[in-house]
């Protein structure tokens, strides 16, 4: 079985090498092939090595490009459970769905205990808004995460694995199907896999769209057919997990780094990155940045080379004003913190975090205290209800946030918002709850001024919050009168061909006036 | 790798050692360190304990760290430096308490809960007085669509003690949260309205609920009318009443209270008082004639018993290929206004319809059973009011009685004698002691030596006993608690268990433990006084079986005939329906 394997690589790798041949996008590379553009330049690719270079519908490429030799090298040589453990312990891989946990602590654990079953359970109910990089990963090279669940299998001796992924990824429901059909036909899944004693079965569980199943207890609860609530956590989920059984929860593009590690060994993965964190991170770029797009580099790369190097900067040259990481949990990083590096460590000690990658440009048009409140609208929305902070205090936060916006805000409010905001990290049951005040205080932090603003002097130095907005007319107002008859609850007044006057109590600030006027003369301050 | 038996901790500076697995809210009480809680809830006896550490009230700081843990559900660890006297931890209580504050209704002084409610006093105590975040406030449609239960969920603080009575504890499955975010709210299946869920009214999620989210139907206004109009109007007591209704006039759990209760219930204005126990002791002749029967070839065993409503709609829903094991004897009460209908109306003349009977019960099943359709003989149910022991509680405070100082007078004649078989029916295995007590002696034709059946007393879930009985050995058994009756039919069902007789009660512990009993705001120790006093007044019964009372033998005698025959089984007899399953 492991000389078929071996044949069908050497079979499928011509073949490949004949198509990529006549591909101009692509070279060859260290890990196989590479694509050229300059997007991809000063990028590091391990988890997204076969992204837009395979077919993921073709089993074929992925044995190709060494597929299933790491899982077939540890069957054919038997390699001690432990040791598995111990490579991946040693090449210092951490989650990357966002707390970055050690994975081989993990699997130390789950293979410390006896158990009739272990279960292997790999998290894709990737949930941030503008992020992506799981669903890539599943969409463009679903074996590597097959692969990497399969290793993991052998390493704690789990018998079964379900990868949990948001039903909002048709494709990549469609394609991870399609892989596992074809691992399993191909005896690289399931029962006695290549002719040994290990057997490893797949199945999908699909999310219904709710957040907090991210969390590894609510997504444990919601597989065994309960509503996702997180659990009070009594064991650690490799002790009593899944159905109480040892299990191991690895995000996407944790599993998706296990077979290089394996190919390549835990040195060569410690070369890469930083001493704490090793590897690479994918980060999902987006926002007001000229190239928007996953991105895969180093740990430990700053924040800058990301930002201007490969994103090209803020579109339409404008200003950078901050950078917000690690999803709705995370925070806002100020431009004069730019050269922060990207770790696990670093991001941390400036109130962010590295989340699951999820990367947000905002440049001078942005307003920070509206920016909290989009991120508390999401969790506000994703909370599950069950503990008291979360459910109400990030209700009361929203609340808070939307009054300052509308201009009702008092300078007492931001004392009040601090402290329930850190009363909500400090006291949430889960993950969910424990970050949601987190883009709070961290535009508090940093951009503390834009607040003030907002309640002290009633203005958004953003021109974003209508609630603050004021329609000035200019000296160049010709007099024409369209502002006044276009203003809805006629709140302007003024001769023809003089200036007119907007009368500010009155206004609504719908704008109506600004899209009338034939000459300009009307600017939302 | 083994954890060692102890753990060692400090909590404010004070060193204590408690075994491994103690959570942080126990070691404090080894200290006298009092932590207050919400959510939780640990009733020990009765196999419940609610440690969802929703509410977040009882957070305290580990020194050094800046998160905070809950200290009911966290477990205490070595080394650990523990802190709950610190301005976080009690800015942090409070500000949970102002959370929820922030999200209820503040009608205290009009709320049903007013003096019981456990959110109320938790503010009170922690010296809550202005709520700093107020908000939008959620509104949720009143379900008052059942007999038995109001559901109020704009008063829910979602602890999740009615679920997990619900689910984990009953195996009901009733409740379950719904929505989610800031609308989540604990609702039904498909938000269905409670009369047409499985849900079978034991009312052990009012008996839990620490707000008054879940209330009981208030059917006082009913009484109070009926007392006022022309009608005879006729009440009963249930055995498990007059041993809790004491705790309302803050008497000793545990104090028996029927002599006063008595004179209460006539100073009110009825013109008859009478004694459930009697109901009872009929129930017991009916029960234990169709046990002889069975076990005698008629029908097949095991026999269950079937005083207890709630578990009587949980068979027809969960189990109704097995409607043909429960005994179709009516509920002691039903028996009883059954008769005041019948014998009664005869002995003093009037037509049934001029009698209102009005049951007092540990219980808000009861309320429902009252509508059951078949319950009743033509146009008339046979008991038409149920109130329950908090509400008799508060008609009484209505009143104005000093109730603690009143005499003590006796039930009236005809229904209001009870042999001490008919007092222990309040309690987890009492129906099985009493109906043994007297088909023991009608199988066997001897005197039973031993009165006692010690083995099916106390509060464990399912209590076994062996009974010889002309040679034979007959296994009975008693389940208290839906979930443990859940276990007891699937061991039938499955033939794995051989009873020939079972008794089952839905609410665990009994009917001293009913939903409508004075609530027990989670000191499950008075349960277990209740249950002494029922026992106590048992022993000091002269007359201690139901077939040797010398009102049920007149009422035979001149009225019904034999048990089990064709009258009683017209009267005091039902049958059971096979409900859908959700």
């Amino acid at each position: 079985m492991y000389n078929q394997l071996r044949s069908w690589q050497t079979e499928y790798r011509q073949e490949f090498d004949k198509r990529m041949a006549v591909r101009e996008d692509v070279e060859v590379s260290e890990l196989g092939y590479r694509l050229t553009d300059s997007f991809y330049a000063k990028q590091y690719r391990i988890a997204l090595r076969n992204s837009g270079i395979i077919d993921p519908l073709k089993i074929e490429d992925y044995i190709a490009l060494d597929g299933y030799k790491a899982l077939a090298d540890l069957l054919e040589n038997q390699i001690p459970q432990a040791d598995v453990v111990a490579e991946i312990s040693e090449s210092l891989l951490r989650g990357r769905g966002g707390a970055g946990f050690p994975t081989g602590r993990k699997w130390a654990e789950a293979l410390k205990h006896d158990a009739e079953h272990k279960f292997i359970i790999c998290n894709a109910d990737e949930g941030d808004p503008g992020a992506y990089m799981d669903r890539n990963i599943l969409e463009t090279d679903p074996h590597c995460v097959l692969e990497g669940m399969a290793i993991a299998g052998y390493a704690v001796g789990a018998d079964f694995g379900y990868i949990y992924v948001r039903a909002e990824y048709p494709v990549a429901v469609k394609r991870l199907k399609i892989a596992i059909a074809q691992a399993e036909e191909r005896g690289l899944l399931g029962k006695n896999i290549m002719g040994s004693d290990f057997s490893f079965h797949i199945e999908l569980r699909l999310g219904a769209g709710a957040f907090v199943c991210g969390e590894g207890t609510a997504m444990m609860e919601s597989i065994e057919g309960r509503r996702g609530l997180p659990r009070v956590k009594k064991y650690r989920t490799a002790h009593k997990g899944l159905f109480g059984y040892p299990t191991i929860i690895n995000n996407v593009e944790t599993l998706a780094n296990v077979h290089m590690i394996m190919l390549k060994g835990a040195k060569w993965f410690r070369s890469i990155g930083t001493e704490k964190s090793p590897g690479t991170k994918v980060f999902a770029l987006v926002g007001k940045v000229a190239n928007a797009g996953l991105v895969e580099v180093p740990m430990g790369t700053p924040l800058r080379e990301v930002v201007y190097d490969i994103g090209g900067g803020c579109k339409d040259g404008k200003e950078l004003k901050a950078v917000q990481t690690g999803g709705p949990s995370g925070g806002c990083i100020p431009t004069s913190l730019i050269d922060t590096t990207l770790d696990f460590e670093s991001l941390a000690a400036i109130g962010s975090i590295m989340g699951s990658g999820g990367m947000v440009i905002m440049d001078n048009d942005d307003c920070m205290v509206d920016i909290a409140r989009f991120f508390m609208e999401f969790t506000v929305d994703e909370s599950c209800g069950k503990c008291t902070p979360c459910r109400i205090g990030n209700k009361r936060i929203l609340e808070m946030l939307e009054r300052i916006i509308a201009g009702m805000g008092e300078p007492r409010d931001l004392r009040y918002l601090k402290l329930i905001c850190e009363t909500v990290r400090d006291t949430s049951l889960c993950g969910l709850g424990q970050s949601a005040p987190n883009p709070v205080l961290s535009t508090m932090k940093y951009f503390a001024n834009e607040y003030e603003a907002h309640v002290k002097e009633k203005i958004c130095p953003a021109h974003v919050c209508k609630g603050l907005a004021q329609y000035i007319i200019l000296d160049s107002c010709i007099g024409c009168g369209k502002c006044k008859r276009n203003c809805p609850v006629s709140c302007i007044t003024g001769e023809i061909k003089e200036k007119h006057v907007i009368d500010h109590d009155a206004c609504i600030k719908c704008g109506a006036c600004e899209a009338a006027c034939p000459v300009h003369a009307i600017e939302k301050r | 790798m083994k954890s060692p038996e102890t753990v060692t901790l400090t909590i404010n500076d004070q060193e204590v050692t408690v075994p491994s697995g103690t959570t942080i809210l126990d070691a404090a009480k080894k200290l006298n360190i009092k932590i207050p809680t919400l959510c939780h809830l640990d009733l020990h006896n009765m196999k419940f304990v609610n440690q969802t550490s929703s509410c977040r009230v009882c957070m305290v700081e580990e020194e050094g760290w800046d998160k905070m843990l809950a200290a009911c559900s966290t477990r205490c660890r070595n080394g650990m430096r523990i802190r709950t006297d610190t301005i976080k931890v009690i800015r942090t209580r409070r500000l949970m308490v102002e959370l929820l504050l922030s999200n209820h209704p503040t009608d205290c002084l009009i709320c049903s809960k007013n003096g019981n409610c456990d959110l109320q006093a938790l503010a009170a105590e922690i010296g809550v007085t202005r709520i700093d975040y107020p908000g939008y406030r959620s509104h949720h449609e009143m379900d008052t669509s059942s007999f038995s239960l109001v559901r109020n969920m704009d008063k829910c603080v979602l602890c999740k003690r009615c679920e997990t009575m619900c689910n984990d504890v009953q195996t009901v499955g009733a409740l379950t949260d719904i929505g989610r975010g800031f609308d989540t709210v604990v609702g039904t299946l498909f938000g269905m309205p409670m009369h047409e869920t499985t849900c079978t009214f034991c009312g052990q999620c009012v008996a839990v609920c620490p707000t008054a989210a879940l209330t009981e139907v208030d059917n006082i206004s009913q009484v109070w009318e009926a007392l006022d109009s022309d009608k005879i109007v006729v009440v009963q007591t249930a055995p498990a009443v007059r041993v809790a209704l004491g705790e309302v006039f803050g008497m000793e759990p545990g104090t028996n209270v029927t002599g006063k209760m008595v004179t209460a219930l006539r100073r009110m204005g009825f013109d008859k008082v009478y004694d459930t126990n009697f109901a009872a002791d009929v129930t017991v002749m009916e029960e234990a004639a169709e046990l002889v029967d069975r076990i005698n070839g008629e029908g097949r065993l095991p026999i269950l018993t079937s005083c207890c409503p709630s578990w009587v709609k949980f068979i027809e829903h969960q189990f109704g290929d097995m409607l043909d094991i429960p005994s179709s004897a009516k509920s002691p009460h039903e028996i009883f206004g059954s008769l005041a209908k019948t014998y009664l109306a005869d002995k003093i003349g009037a037509k049934p319809e001029d009698i209102v009977v009005v049951s007092v019960m540990p219980c808000v099943a009861k309320k429902y059973e009252s509508k059951r359709p078949e319950l009743g003989q033509g146009d008339y149910s046979d008991v038409d009011i149920v109130i329950t022991t908090r509400e008799l509680g508060r008609m009484l405070k209505d009143l104005g009685l000093d109730f603690a100082n009143l005499p003590e007078e006796e039930f009236d004649e005809l229904m209001g004698v009870a042999s001490g078989a008919g007092d222990i029916f309040g309690s987890t295995g009492g129906v099985i002691e009493a109906a043994l007590r007297t088909a023991y002696e009608w199988l066997t034709g001897k005197p039973l030596e031993k009165i006692d059946f010690h083995e099916l007393r106390g509060l464990s879930g399912i209590k076994e006993a062996t009974v010889e009985i002309n040679g034979v050995k007959h296994k009975i058994a008693c389940a208290n608690g839906l979930g443990n009756a859940r276990e007891v039919l699937r061991r039938i069902r499955s033939g794995e268990a051989n009873y020939t007789a079972i008794e089952i009660m839905a609410c665990p512990g009994g009917c001293i433990a009913g939903g409508g009993q004075p609530y027990h705001h989670g000191d499950d120790s008075i349960i277990r006084k209740r249950m002494e006093a029922i026992y106590e007044s048992d022993r000091h019964k002269k007359i201690r079986q139901s077939h040797k009372n010398p009102q049920v033998i007149k009422l035979y005698e001149e009225f019904l005939g034999a048990p089990h025959s064709e009258k009683t089984k017209k009267l005091l007899h039902t049958k059971y329906v096979w409900r859908q399953k959700m």
